[in-house]
């Protein structure tokens, strides 16, 4: 089959390579009928997250009809058309039991785990075409995909729904959604979120629809702002105000009730501190990341209120602004998205039209072009917001 | 800790011929009766190695522990313990396994075969044995033809 595969920073290509078969009896294997490139796959492009190998297989967002299951199977058949969650979770260890997927005891591989452990303290579950550390698993940017515990992840998508209306529930649309959750958002409250990104615009609709009365959007591509704007948000743009002194502003001295980083480590920006973190980022020396919007949430945010991070984070944070955090009595909410427990209310929020999930997408790529979606997603920003590839 | 009950972790583990399906070096257990088996760990340029050990404790349900006997071509001796969460978490499940193999050259080859990391060597052994207990497989992310583990639970 056709794959998108990983050979170092900057340098994804389109291969052949074996096809996928069922190796465990819960497996599945999948025909993609539709993918798209993830901002967490530009930190791997950037070759931000360790434990990359030689032609691995990228791609954590994708959904296809079953082609073939294992035999301990019993929920899927072949011909059923599904979405395929991004995290791998076994269904069947005290975490999934307690709707943690994402903390899943078992999906990543004995001889995998150990790296995560060191660098953790917990040995991380499975993830697709996400780096050794989550598993080393192949992922989606492919004509076939191997799914391990299918019976538990996949969501079965009803015939007549066209597939780009759905594709967002494997990982975007979920992870802007619990962004937005873990803010606890009260009627009325004002929200304020770093990002205008496929995450940062899945975190507004989501706010909106979980009783904000007020989302304010930061970014600087004014083409993303657009967006931003047309989905509700109020907008500023960094590059013209201090964005602090705007959302005091607007909020009449009392700050934000709740802030979303859907930025992450390789936030952009010029303020000195993170111009120090680009370079310590870069000679790999001490591993930081670029917790630039993360600190600036923590310090717009309104005493008392909730920082929330969506966006990926791998390594270490320094000048982390403690003070403010204690002082002010915040809350801090974080982590991979339990992507299969908001499934089947996500897609009924969908299927009842209560949410465009398609107005990001700004281009569609047979896979053959994956390489140059890549780079445009990376270095054109603006115009470039989602891109969905088409393998079949 | 693992999400299954105790009586069924140790039914499955006190069929030592269950052995070979996690643990990544045995590649047989026989029962020669009597509490006693005979274990094949796969050696270095495919020369593989006979040991034979002897039950020494079995609580039923909560613990196994064994030891080589007589004529084993490696000392060894180990326990695995299960012991229900007082909070309902599941099964509290250690491991201690010890390899002390004779002296000379054979014994090189014995050691490093078996004592290669074996803090880390067990761990991934009890992660697979948790693995194989709560989902029914073995995670992997290998493709088929480099898993041939795989097709062992169908
Ligand atoms: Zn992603
Ligand atoms: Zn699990």
């Amino acid at each position: 089959m056709r794959a998108l595969t990983w050979h170092g920073k900057h340098n994804v290509q389109v291969d052949t390579v074996p096809d996928p078969q069922i190796v465990n009896p819960r497996d599945a294997i999948i025909k993609i009928t539709a993918t798209a490139i993830c901002g967490s796959d530009l930190h791997l492009y950037d070759s931000m997250i360790p434990g990359m190998s030689n032609g691995d297989i990228l791609g954590h967002e994708f959904m296809g009809v079953v082609e073939e299951v294992g035999p301990a199977n019993t929920t899927l058949k072949r011909g059923d058309r599904v979405v395929v969650p991004f995290v791998i979770a076994c269904g069947k260890c005290f975490f999934c039991d307690h709707k943690m997927p994402a903390a899943c005891d078992n999906s990543n591989p004995a001889e995998k785990a150990d790296a995560s452990e060191i660098a953790y303290g917990y040995s991380m579950p499975g993830a697709f075409g996400y780096s050794h550390l989550t598993g080393g698993y192949a992922g989606g940017q492919a004509e076939y995909a191997r799914v391990p515990y299918s019976d538990y992840g996949p969501i079965k998508i009803p015939d007549g729904i066209e597939d780009e209306r759905v594709l967002f529930l494997s990982d975007i649309f979920p992870t802007g959604w619990m962004a937005a959750e873990n803010c606890q958002i009260q009627p009325g409250d004002t929200v304020a979120i770093w990002g205008c990104g496929p995450v940062g615009l899945f975190a507004i609709k989501s706010a909106i629809l979980q009783g904000a009365g007020r989302v304010i959007a930061i970014d600087h591509h004014p083409r993303r702002l657009e967006l931003a704007k047309q989905n509700g948000a109020e907008v500023l743009n960094y590059h013209e105000v201090k964005v602090r002194e705007a959302l005091m502003e607007m909020t009449a001295g009392i700050g934000p009730d709740s802030c979303i980083d859907a930025v992450g480590m390789e936030a952009h920006g010029f303020s000195p501190d993170n111009i120090v973190d680009a370079i310590k980022q870069e000679t790999k020396i001490l591993g930081t990341d670029r917790p630039h919007v993360l600190r600036e949430t923590i310090m717009a945010v309104r005493k008392g209120g909730t920082v929330s991070v969506p966006g990926v984070y791998g390594g270490f944070a320094d000048k982390w602004p403690i003070g403010a955090f204690m002082e002010k009595g915040l809350t801090l909410k974080t982590g991979q998205t339990h992507v299969q427990n908001y499934l089947p209310d996500l897609l009924q929020l969908i299927l009842d039209g209560k949410i465009d999930t398609t107005d990001l997408i700004s281009h569609r790529l047979p896979l053959e072009q994956a390489a140059d979606g890549y780079k445009n997603f990376k270095e054109n920003q603006n115009e470039w917001t989602k891109v969905v590839l088409l393998p079949h | 800790m693992i999400n299954r009950p105790r009586e069924e972790l140790y039914a499955y583990w006190r069929d030592f011929s269950n052995l070979p399906t996690f643990m990544e070096n045995v590649k047989a257990v026989v029962d020669l009766g009597a509490g006693r088996t005979e274990w094949t760990i796969a050696g270095p340029g495919g020369a593989d190695v006979q040991l034979t050990s002897e039950i020494t404790e079995d609580i039923p349900g909560e613990k196994i522990a064994w030891t080589s006997s007589d004529g084993s071509d490696v000392d060894h001796e180990g326990w695995i313990e299960f012991k229900d969460n007082a909070f309902g978490r599941g099964t509290e499940t250690r491991i201690f396994i010890s390899y002390d193999p004779p002296a000379g050259a054979v014994g090189k080859v014995v050691a490093k075969v078996l004592q290669r990391e074996p803090r880390v060597q067990a761990r991934r052994e009890l992660r697979r044995f948790k693995q194989l207990m709560e989902t029914g497989e073995i995670s992997t992310s290998k493709a088929p033809d480099a898993a041939p583990r795989g097709d062992r639970h169908f």
